[in-house]
């Protein structure tokens, strides 16, 4: 039996690699879910047409960053998967209920004619707008903390829901559709790319609200967040993080005027990233806030280990092929039926 | 209300019903994966128009099959927690690196080529599209590989040990992974996926013969999933049989449900049909063959099989699914045999392709794929009851600290919408059968592959909100 355990810190390195493939999943599949909830805004059948073809070849491996969240959580911390799952139940089966919806939507959208296109829109959109409300309510009673009792969940099947999670959920709404309205900034012209452009500055103001509020709430819940985020030298350490989110979000608003069309995609990933290291920083280290570290959770280092050679194998080959994928895909969307 | 529902059997149906849904796909999209790259490749050789047709209709019928197999699927990697949740704890260590695996090398591979493989028509070189066309049909068999691994462990658990704290820590990997059941059950499970693809195409193309539409196309499916029948069918005889006797030897009392066998004997008969009855301890109304199931079982007439009294009450699995749903499956297998047998003989007499009984044969036989794969499902499923890993973890020990009121809401929720969303794709997946491979105006104009494939929705000019 192998096991790297005395030559790394594997619950580390997994705590890392289960953060970075959860936040792919929200960069990517935020994009896509933001243009499902654009979709029913956008001025004409032919720009829904581009809207959806820009990401018909990307949605189904931009999900699949979830199930290696999800995957990936259940092998490298098995405790943190049994504690989080029953805890957040409810939104997590409304959440995949949405993305069945919109999952299906790609396909029978161009199968079906007339009339019965219409409720395929609308699966697509509601099924986006629900899964990202849900994800934002998950990520809001996370950070709030779950109850524990040895080695179970503790809590009633509604701990999930208030006021807080509900606003987080509206949260990853407008931080979605601002990266899906940058997404089709960059990828369409013409009457899309306007009204793209419109919609996008349109969200940015909301974005950079919710996360203030968020910034301010955290703290204030938590007297550990607190501490570490203004004691000093802690603050002035950590002061970076919301100054470039916000000189980020200054830039796309004025970018979105200028004309530019790659820097506000890659920029709104840009806040994405602080606004989410932001959080890291707040719940380390816990994995089941504030109940279960990670190195409490993590699963025994020969599991850790085994999966820790296919990642070091596969990643870098997954990363090159999804990227020659977007390459092969490079360029403006057409309204056209692809295949 | 709420409060006498019992959350294990809710957990448990709801396992059932959403796993029953999801592996329909997967049973599909595997066998009809290989056989497009198999097309593609005939096509690439030929040059001959008619592959490329039949590729083309049956690559859209993919793509919604495909679809359907993704979300359904997504679904099933989040319920090993929210719903057995105890499991997942238990179990983590042994099982999560199995799963992390198969999304590693599976479904990121397969994601990622099916857009080639869809849209990429235009943008690469024909080599290129027949690579992501077996590029995604070997992530279709990588995923079964791993899947099946881990199920066939909680089967023929081995190579772990079990920790003061209750939970279970690897100790050989080799032996998870290689455990007792899978090979037979990779073999098995995986054939199975063929033979239900060549099945569906043979309906399909017997439909187009008697129709007499698109007939040089039919005649291309209806001939390879004749030779499926032919050479795999019974070649699936002999896999089953060899599962069963590793089933015997590790899981006798799953293979004595099967069987509907009480007592253990020398010289037992084989039960045709039969009513098991869990409360009395027997089975009703049996029709036997003495001593076959012995000389089945043991290769002796003579040969002692166990009974299901050998074990405990509250150790028997639910005889009567395990029962029926055995003779289900094998009876499914014979009338696969039995087709090929046929069209052996009709294709000697070259009647192959237009003698119109055995066109109603096949049409009939077109879902049988699909009804055996679940059966097989169940037998091997159920019949591993009352554990969730064979003899170390009960199904009851394994559930989430969820209520039995949420769960029976999710069920619900499920039930309406995979009854609405698969029932669409269903039917969109008979429209496009209906349509056919020739004369496909609205998905492909009149371009070749070397074109763009492109069509102009006219519908786009309106404009407006809509939803």
């Amino acid at each position: 039996m192998f096991s790297f355990e005395s030559l790394v810190d594997l619950p580390l390195i997994w705590y890392g690699l289960i953060a970075t493939a959860i936040f792919l999943y929200v960069l990517l599949d935020g994009f896509d879910l933001g243009v499902g909830i654009l979709f029913p805004f956008a001025p004409t059948d032919r720009c829904r047409d581009r809207m959806m073809n820009s990401i018909a070849p990307f949605w189904d491996g931009n999900e699949t960053w979830l199930i290696l969240g999800g995957g990936g959580l259940l092998a490298a911390f098995p405790l943190a998967y049994a504690v989080i799952m029953p805890a957040l139940y409810i939104p997590l089966i409304i959440m995949l209920l949405g993305l069945i919806f919109r999952g299906v939507a790609f396909e029978f959208r161009f199968k079906a004619t007339g009339k019965s296109r219409r409720i395929w829109d609308g699966a697509f959109h509601f099924g986006s707008l629900v899964a990202a409300f849900m994800q934002g309510v998950i990520i809001g009673a996370i950070v709030q903390g779950i109850e524990v009792e040895g080695r179970t969940y503790a809590g009633g099947s509604f701990g999930w829901l208030d006021a807080y999670s509900a606003m987080t959920g509206v949260a990853v709404v407008f931080g979605y559709t601002l990266l899906g309205g940058t997404w089709l900034v960059m990828k369409t012209d013409g009457e899309t790319q306007v009204w793209a452009r419109k919609s996008a500055s349109y969200v940015i103001g909301y974005v950079a609200i919710f996360l203030a509020i968020v910034s301010i709430s955290m703290p204030i819940m938590n007297p550990e967040i607190r501490m570490r985020w203004f004691s000093v030298p802690n603050f002035f350490f950590l002061l970076p993080i919301p100054t470039a989110s916000l000189i980020m979000l200054i830039i796309i608003w004025r970018d979105l005027h200028t004309g530019r069309e790659y820097r506000p995609f890659l920029l709104s990933f840009g806040v994405f990233l602080t606004g989410y290291i932001g959080i890291a920083i707040s719940m380390w280290p816990y994995i089941v806030p504030f109940e279960i570290t990670f190195r409490q959770a993590a699963a025994a280092p020969e599991s850790q280990s085994l999966l820790l050679v296919g990642t070091a194998i596969m990643l870098p080959l997954i990363l090159l092929y999804v990227g020659y994928c977007y390459y092969l895909f490079r360029g403006k969307a057409s309204h056209e039926s692809a295949y | 209300m709420f409060e006498s529902l019992d959350p294990t059997l809710l957990a448990r149906i709801q396992f059932a019903f959403t796993i029953s849904f999801h592996i329909l796909f997967p049973a599909f999209t595997i066998g009809l994966a290989s056989w497009l790259a198999v097309i593609e490749w005939r096509w690439l050789r030929t040059g001959n128009q008619i592959y490329a047709d039949v590729y083309r209709m049956w690559v859209k019928i993919f793509a919604v099959t495909f679809g359907m197999g993704v979300v359904s699927g997504v679904v099933m990697a989040f319920q090993f927690g929210t719903n057995w949740s105890r499991f997942a704890d238990a179990g983590g260590n042994v099982l999560g690196p199995l799963l992390g695996y198969e999304v590693l090398t599976a479904f990121f591979l397969e994601a990622s080529f099916l857009g080639v493989m869809l849209f990429g028509w235009n943008r690469v070189s024909p080599k290129m599209h027949f690579a992501s066309t077996v590029i995604v049909a070997a992530g279709t068999l990588i995923s079964a590989f791993w899947i099946l691994s881990a199920n066939s462990w909680m089967q023929t658990p081995q190579g772990f040990r079990v920790g003061q704290n209750g939970l279970l820590y690897p100790t050989s990997w080799l032996e998870i992974i290689f455990n007792p059941s899978f090979p037979f059950r990779l073999v098995h499970m995986v054939t199975a996926a063929y033979l239900t693809t060549a099945f569906t195409v043979a309906g399909i193309g017997a439909y187009y013969l008697w129709r007499q539409r698109h007939v040089q196309h039919a005649r291309v499916m209806f001939g390879m999933a004749m030779i499926m029948a032919i050479f795999v069918a019974p070649m699936q005889g002999v896999f089953g049989d060899l599962q069963g006797l590793n089933t015997l030897e590790h899981q006798p009392a799953k293979v004595a449900a099967m069987e509907g066998l009480w007592e253990t004997r020398r010289g037992a008969p084989l039960v045709l049909f039969g009513w098991p009855d869990q409360e009395a301890e027997t089975t009703k109304y049996a029709i036997e063959i003495p001593g076959l199931s012995s000389l089945i079982l043991t290769h002796d007439l003579d040969g002692e099989v166990k009974g299901l009294k050998e074990w405990p009450a509250d150790e028997r699995p639910p005889v009567a699914v395990v029962f029926w749903a055995f003779r289900l499956m094998v009876g499914i297998g014979v009338l696969m045999i039995a087709t090929g047998v046929i069209a052996i003989v009709l294709y000697l007499r070259k009647r192959l392709f237009d003698t119109r009984w055995f066109q109603y044969w096949c049409m009939a036989l077109t879902p049988t794929g699909f009804i055996a794969v679940l059966a097989g499902w169940f037998v091997t499923e159920v019949g591993r009851q009352p554990w969730i890993v064979q003899g170390l973890l009960r199904t009851s020990d394994a559930t989430s600290p969820v209520m039995g009121a949420s769960v029976a809401i999710s069920l619900t929720a499920f039930v309406i919408v995979y009854g609405f969303v698969f029932g669409a794709g269903s039917y969109y997946i008979l429209k496009l059968i209906g349509k056919g491979p020739a004369g496909d105006p609205e998905a492909y104009g009149d371009h070749g592959v070397e074109k763009p494939p492109i069509v102009t929705d006219l519908t786009g000019e309106k404009g407006g909100l809509h939803v």
